[in-house]
């Protein structure tokens, strides 16, 4: 412990503790339940340290060749049981393995191949990336209108209403929401689209659009309804009508939470797995259209890690693509935190 | 005003109204479609069975059985942890470098993806702590995956409790302890136990995290410890939707699957809600 009660109040020249009346009560037990409370309060910061460590513990492998067989290791016994065959095979994985360049710069992702496993994860960034922004091109306009409307405009009881049905929305498990989509959404995509079937890109952002729905209207409501009433009747006074001092005041004076909320609701779009997975078809190509199938990060490791050897490059590589979603997740909420300081200032 | 002004506000109102009005319809349109759907297949034996003839006969007792499972122990281990560290943070610490810390990493343990939790479970518990595929990786997953919203609904409800409380308490001649353990934390137990429920009502609809820490499609038996795989809600929907070999003769199952968990969340989100409300009547009360 760095300062006890009694180390303070001996030395005069000590500085006054800044908390004296919290102080008087403290037993020795007190001391120690303080102690250990502290000590459970730090396992949040453990799990996060402890996620990255996980992720790159298991992903380094894939780069340093830890689960590839190398062939030059082989002793001449083991040799002597494999095909030739077999031999060139493993030569060849062992050639491709994953380097910097091969899965950042390359869009081919081909873990299973025997003669030219490609490791190249742009594709699914891209599709992640692509999917997010059309979520948002839905969610981020009729988010901030529905707290628009619900801060300022909508009667009280409207307002009532409303909480418990974003809240319904909120508790919806994304696997619902994508049996939804596949039974009742795809379909109607495929038909006014005329395409063969629904699974693309627009359908997973259409449901990606719900999914974050509840978070950026929450969020950018209670920023909206923050801007003091001032502004409102200065704009007012100045002959604007009601609709300008909605659109040109309430909302630029609440820029701050309003850009957070839409980054919160982008780091939901880029997490969500079960949704995507169900919904886009999950063909791992460089997205042309919104109506191509794509394969978005989350939903290769919810496809892929069921399937890989333990230990193997596949399954390392796997951790690496966590670990990609992780930063990106962790720059993303870093930004919204920007924002709500931004719109503080 | 003029009335070209007038009219730009009640269009702009208007859609905005419309706008909300049908997300609104649209959310109930969700629910009440998978309800209307499920109702054909559910019943007592749907609830009490266990899954017969590849799943498209009998129930889906083990997967309610096993969704409450984990769901209970992501509560055993969310539950202490988030109280203690919000307890802590609310009513122990001064502000320094490490309560930012622990806040930053709440705010951002909030927004990592759940697949990245799975991934997590399945290198540290799974493998790293040789757990295996059971149920108690899953439910520590999902437990840490809760923790930061558990936090944060603690936090708040800790906060509105009046600080003179705790001073009463301490005047009193109460211990340090004392003034946190029978004052603050009764007089905030319902608004912690409201975040509770919720942050539960979100794991029992997660399927990423528990994807391979610990669920199985099909069990013969009931689990009999929780070292042992386990069945859940939302992974049986998700097989039933996309890999049964015959989707269109499971599509009825797996209506009523997504109807039972569906019903699971709802119960759960209207239990909270009763209690805000409860709380809302007895604060009203006291002040």
């Amino acid at each position: 412990m760095p300062t006890t009660p009694s180390s303070a109040a001996e030395t005069p020249a000590a500085p006054r503790p800044r908390r004296t009346l919290r102080r008087t009560g403290r037993r020795d037990g007190d001391v120690w339940i303080a102690g250990a409370l502290r000590a459970v309060a730090t396992v949040t910061l453990l799990v996060l340290a402890g996620i990255l460590l996980v992720l790159m513990d298991n992903g380094v492998g894939a780069f340093t060749g830890a689960g590839d067989i190398a062939v030059g290791s082989l002793t001449d016994a083991e040799r002597a049981l494999l095909h030739e065959r077999e031999l060139a095979q493993l030569a060849r994985v062992e050639a491709a393995r994953p380097t910097l360049g091969r899965v950042f710069a390359s869009a081919s992702w081909n873990p299973t191949s025997t003669h030219a496993p490609a490791w190249g994860v742009l594709a699914m960034v891209v599709s992640t990336l692509g999917v997010t922004a059309l979520a948002m091109g839905i969610a981020i306009p009729v988010g901030v209108g529905i707290a628009l409307w619900l801060a300022w405009v909508a009667p009280a009881w409207a307002r009532e209403a409303f909480k418990p049905v974003l809240e319904l929305l909120a508790g919806v498990p994304s696997v619902v929401v994508g049996f939804v989509g596949l039974v009742l959404i795809g379909p109607v995509i495929a038909r006014v689209f005329g395409l063969p079937n629904g699974l693309n890109a627009l359908h997973g952002a259409i449901l990606l659009a719900w999914m974050a729905l509840p978070t950026i209207v929450a969020v950018s409501e209670d920023a909206l309804r923050a801007v003091p009433h001032d502004y409102v009747r200065a704009s007012l006074a100045l002959g604007a009508d009601r609709w300008q001092t909605l659109v040109r005041v309430v909302l630029p004076a609440a820029r701050g939470g309003v850009l957070a909320a839409c980054m919160l609701g982008v780091g939901r779009a880029i997490g969500e797995t079960m949704t995507v997975l169900m919904a886009t078809g999950n063909a791992v190509a460089l997205p042309h259209g919104p109506f191509d199938s794509v394969r978005t990060l989350t939903a290769t490791v919810a496809i892929e890690l069921g399937e890989v050897t333990v230990g193997s490059t596949h399954y390392r590589m796997l951790f690496v693509v966590g670990l990609v979603l992780f930063l990106i997740t962790l720059v993303v909420n870093v930004l919204a935190e920007r924002f709500v300081r931004g719109g503080r200032a | 005003m003029t009335s070209v002004s007038t009219r730009r506000e009640s269009v702009g109102f208007g859609v905005l109204a419309a706008v909300s009005g049908s997300v609104v319809a649209g959310v109930l349109a969700l629910v009440g479609y998978v309800v209307w759907r499920g109702a054909s297949v559910l019943g007592w034996d749907f609830l009490t069975q266990s899954p017969r003839q590849g799943m498209l006969e009998g129930g889906i007792l083990p997967a309610i059985l096993g969704t409450f499972g984990v769901t209970l122990l992501t509560a055993l281990v969310a539950v202490p942890l988030g109280v203690a560290t919000a307890t802590w943070l609310v009513e122990y610490a001064s502000d320094g470098p490490l309560v930012r810390v622990i806040r930053v990493s709440v705010r951002n343990l909030a927004g990592v993806p759940s697949v990245v939790f799975g991934l997590f479970g399945v290198g540290l518990f799974v493998r790293g702590m040789n757990l295996g595929l059971s149920m108690l990786a899953s439910g520590l997953t999902l437990g840490l995956l809760t923790l930061p919203t558990v936090i944060t609904a603690a936090e708040e409800a800790l906060r509105t409790v009046p600080r003179a409380w705790r001073d009463n308490a301490l005047a009193l001649g109460a211990t340090r302890w004392q003034a946190v353990w029978r004052v603050p934390l009764p007089a905030a137990l319902p608004g912690i136990l409201t975040g509770v429920i919720l942050a539960m009502a979100r794991a029992a609809g997660e399927t990423a995290p528990i994807l391979f820490t610990g669920v199985s499609f099909f069990l013969p038996f009931l689990p009999g410890s929780v070292r042992e795989p386990f069945m859940a809600l939302p992974y049986h929907l998700y097989v039933l939707a996309t890999q049964h070999q015959d989707l269109a003769r499971a599509r009825p199952v797996a209506f009523g699957t997504a109807a039972v968990l569906l019903g699971c969340v709802a119960l759960l989100n209207g239990t909270a809600a009763w209690l805000r409300a409860r709380m809302r009547r007895s604060l009203g009360g006291s002040a």
